[in-house]
């Protein structure tokens, strides 16, 4: 299973990466999304994927539970990353009302700023 | 804290003051307000001769205990050689900057406080035991000298010069610093008497040529040898005091001094031998040489004075051989000490005097070219005599002063031949050879300095002044300095005893309490020294007839093989040109360049790091059985993946990425943890429709994307950042070697902490704190998007624009 999970998580790293050096501000912020989704699951596949109970104190069956500590850890980071998707959502269509433009080519200093 | 100590600061708490005395006196020039300081400071050393000819004077105040670093002052022969023509030229510097400097058109304050910081950061030099003590003063000098160098700071040059002279000295600097450092890792100890006292130790080390290069790197910048001799000349944009002082006898010998004194430490080694030999020989060669082709009077002193400081450079690395005899009463190489250490006084004084002349001469013409001068002997007798004492005192003309040492230097050269060590019995000849070259070429430039401003017809029409002789208050300071250069010429023994005899016992400690004694004799006899002085003077008087022949040849012909300075312009030009350029190449300002840096680093570090420290130890054992139920979510998962990449609508990528959402939700009720499975589909939900919502006023993407390129950077990174990661995921998984803590969380969720659902009461009571951080995040998030939306300045101001 967790060699499994290791090959899909580096799928969905490279794809993000892909995505991320895309021109495009809208598959950039596709990108930082799908590379979220792949740190959680890796958080929780390094936590341990044994098939024990979920961890609610009074579920009868199977002997042991399943880790909480790496599912309270990708709870919070659910989250935040949502908080900085919609966050960076609404940055690009802010970008593109003002610069007429989803590019980031445009996002690029004037050349006379350099020097 | 000593009155000592207190002397070295003196010039300096004068210059604290000197703004508030401007302001006070209107009527009186600054400089005589501060002209009774290092007048006092002349006499006050002046009293330690008796005490210098017996041992050294030791005062030692603490200032950085902890490190070892106190200001220890030691006065010894070398020392107090040095501090007398400090304060003494000093005096007289002062006194002529006088007249010199306009009262109504010069900021007087700015130049005396210069003048005299410059004066303490050199009287610490010579005086500081203490080497990072040393180093601090010797960068005082650095910057002293910069301000003097563009006291005019309108004007382009001096502000060249000035930059130029700073970036070499404090690059000499900074090697001094590192050989200083290096000999305090081998020693422990930052004073020098105490280093010198572990000179076998220092020797033994492998840090040793390391740290004589450093110092001597050090030592040959500030003492302008070649090839770092390229500042001194554009240092004459200075007001002509200042070239007297600073840059002909004073800071120009820092450098001396420093070789001088760490000789007893390094002086064992052939390498210290040979190169402060051969560069002491080529700066004279060559500053003689180019001295010849130069037509203002000051660049003609400068290279002079270039020529000069190598010749004693020379003197200095001969008299290292001293270190190897045993018995001093009949050791010929003490002589080439003798010689340096009373050459150097000699060229303190005739140096001085001609650089006052030369302001004089400026002052009176109001040109110093060469070729608009001319006879002036009848109309400015005075200054005549003292250019004839100091020119012919400078070329080595009995009866003055450089008559007597450059028949000692010619002596020294002459007996390098006969020298059995460091290979100098063969290549050794080199030596007097190179410097009878020089020796006559230093003889050509001085006739031109006295016949071509002195001599000749007087050319009026080319002068911007009426010429007529100087006040008696320029005068005054270049004749005693003649005068000294007649007196010390006639009666050497003068100052043998009570100077220059101390001042070698210091470079060569182990003189002392031997009965070694300094005798210069005015005459002693037919040696081959003195062939070589007729033959310099016969040859340099038929160069100097036929200058206009020759001359024209060294000025056109020579300088395309040799441009020091345009190699120091060029290699500035090139540091600049070649860093705007390569930052430029490198900050491209597209935001994809940079990522492709930070991934590429990123993917060869680990790699590196995996490979290096063979981190891939995988243990199938351990790992979970994987059902069917698995690999359906897996491909579904690649599946949207691969339309997310691929797809050129919009519409599609986005429903493809909620579909990976829930099928990512389904993996987590799969792996037992609901709450985080119904976070993620609620999450998931409302990220799709706020994809939606924006999409929907955004335009089609695929118009600006090139094509997927199979072999492109992108690819390859996101396949090197993938590989990686898996790899990495791979190693780190199978971390048996600590039990997780969440078996604590287990047993006590229910008992300490009144709840049954782990997870919720990790996240509010266990570990409450990210929680509240987490909250907050989300309301800066909503708090920046509601900011995003209604702040609009800039389209307010388009508008009114409109």
């Amino acid at each position: 299973m967790e060699l499994l999970m290791s090959i899909l998580i580096g799928l969905m790293f490279m794809a993000a990466t892909y995505l991320i050096l895309s021109k495009s501000l809208l598959r950039i912020i596709l990108g930082t999304a799908i590379l979220s989704h792949g740190v959680n699951l890796l958080i929780l596949t390094m936590g341990g994927l044994k098939k024990g109970k979920a961890p609610l104190l009074d579920t009868p069956g199977l002997p042991a539970y399943n880790d909480p500590l790496p599912q309270a850890l990708i709870l919070t980071a659910i989250v935040i990353s949502f908080g900085v998707t919609a966050f960076f959502l609404v940055l690009a269509y802010r970008a593109y009302q003002e610069l007429d433009s989803e590019s980031v080519s445009k996002t690029r200093g004037h050349e006379s700023d350099d020097e | 804290m000593s009155f000592l100590h207190l002397a070295i600061f003196l010039p300096f708490l004068m210059a604290m003051l000197i703004p508030i005395f401007y302001r006070w006196t209107n009527q009186l020039h600054t400089g005589w307000i501060v002209l009774p300081i290092p007048v006092i400071l002349f006499i006050y050393f002046l009293t330690f001769i008796p005490q210098t000819m017996q041992g050294v004077v030791t005062e030692t105040m603490p200032w950085i205990p902890s490190l070892g670093i106190n200001f220890t002052v030691v006065v010894d022969g070398l020392s107090l050689l040095f501090a007398l023509l400090i304060t003494g030229i000093g005096s007289l510097v002062t006194f002529y900057s006088i007249f010199y400097l306009g009262k109504k058109k010069e900021r007087l304050n700015n130049f005396y406080a210069f003048l005299f910081i410059f004066m303490t950061a050199m009287l610490g030099v010579v005086l500081s035991d203490n080497l990072v003590v040393l180093y601090l003063f010797w960068e005082m000098t650095s910057i002293s000298s910069f301000l003097l160098i563009g006291y005019w700071y309108h004007r382009e040059r001096s502000r060249y010069g000035a930059r130029k002279s700073l970036l070499i000295t404090v690059f000499g600097g900074l090697m001094l610093l590192g050989g200083i450092l290096l000999l305090h890792v081998i020693t422990g100890s930052f004073s020098l008497r105490e280093i010198i006292g572990e000179a076998s130790v220092v020797q033994a080390s492998s840090l040793f040529i390391p740290a004589m290069i450093l110092i001597l790197l050090g030592a040959f910048t500030k003492s302008a040898q070649v090839p770092f001799h390229v500042w001194l000349p554009d240092a004459m944009e200075a007001p002509t005091p200042v070239s007297a002082y600073l840059h002909s006898a004073t800071m120009v010998k820092a450098g001396l001094y420093l070789v001088a004194r760490f000789t007893p430490l390094f002086a064992v080694s052939g390498v210290w031998f040979w190169t402060i030999s051969l560069v002491g020989i080529v700066t004279l060669f060559w500053g003689s040489i180019t001295a010849t082709k130069k037509q203002d009077l000051k660049a003609i002193l400068a290279y002079s004075t270039i020529s000069q400081l190598g010749m004693i450079m020379t003197l200095l690395g001969v008299g290292a051989a001293a270190l190897h005899y045993d018995s001093w009463s009949d050791d010929i190489y003490i002589g080439a000490l003798v010689a340096a250490v009373f050459h150097l006084f000699n060229h303190a004084t005739f140096k001085g005097s001609l650089f006052m002349m030369v302001g004089i001469v400026d002052h009176e013409t109001g040109t110093r070219d060469i070729k608009r001068l001319g006879g002036l002997m009848r109309i400015m007798p005075i200054t005549a005599t003292i250019a004839f004492i100091g020119t012919f005192a400078m070329a080595g003309l009995p009866p003055f002063n450089g008559f007597l040492s450059k028949e000692m230097f010619f002596q020294s050269m002459v007996d390098v031949t006969t020298l059995n060590l460091f290979n100098a019995d063969t290549w050794g000849i080199l030596l007097p050879v190179i410097a009878w070259v020089g020796s006559i070429f230093t003889f050509v430039y001085s006739m031109i300095i006295f016949f071509k401003t002195f001599g000749g017809k007087l050319k009026p029409h080319l002068l911007p002044k009426k010429p007529h002789e100087a006040p008696l208050g320029l005068l005054l300071p270049p004749l005693i300095l003649s005068a000294l250069v007649v007196i010390t010429g006639l009666f050497p023994n003068l100052i043998a005893k009570p100077l220059l005899e101390p001042a070698v016992k210091s470079i060569m400690p182990s003189l002392y309490g031997t009965d070694y004694h300094v005798h210069i004799s005015f005459w002693h006899g037919f040696t081959m020294a003195l062939l070589m002085t007729f033959g310099v003077i016969i040859l340099g008087i038929l160069l100097y007839k036929t200058a206009n022949w020759w001359r024209p040849f060294i000025k056109e012909k020579v300088p395309r093989f040799f441009q020091w300075g345009k190699a120091y312009d060029n290699s500035m030009y090139y540091m600049e040109q070649g860093s705007y350029r390569f930052t430029l190449w490198i900050m491209t300002g597209w935001l994809r360049t940079y990522l492709n840096y930070m991934l590429m680093a990123f993917i060869i570090l680990m790699l590196g790091t995996i490979f290096a420290t063979d981190a891939l130890n995988f243990d199938i054992s351990t790992i979970s059985r994987v059902t069917m139920m698995d690999y359906v979510l897996a491909l579904v998962i690649v599946v949207t993946l691969v339309g997310v990449v691929f797809s050129k609508s919009r519409i599609t990528s986005i429903i493809l990425l909620g579909a990976m959402g829930y099928t990512i939700s389904i993996f987590f009720i799969v792996a037992r943890a609901p709450d985080l499975a119904l976070t993620q589909l609620v999450i998931e939900t409302i990220s799709v429709v706020l994809y939606l919502l924006v999409f929907y006023h955004l335009p089609q993407f695929s118009n600006i994307e090139e094509k997927p390129k199979w072999l492109s950077v992108k690819t390859l990174i996101s396949f090197g950042v993938g590989l990686v990661v898996f790899l990495i995921s791979l190693s780190a998984y199978d971390t048996t070697f600590y039990d997780s803590i969440s078996q604590y969380y287990i047993d006590n969720t229910y008992t300490k902490a009144a709840g049954k659902n782990i997870v919720n009461v990790i996240l509010v009571d266990f570990r409450g704190f990210d929680t509240l951080f987490e909250t907050v995040v989300l309301a800066v998030a909503s708090i920046g998007i509601f900011g995003m939306v209604k702040l609009r300045l800039a389209r307010r101001e388009k508008n009114e624009n409109k």
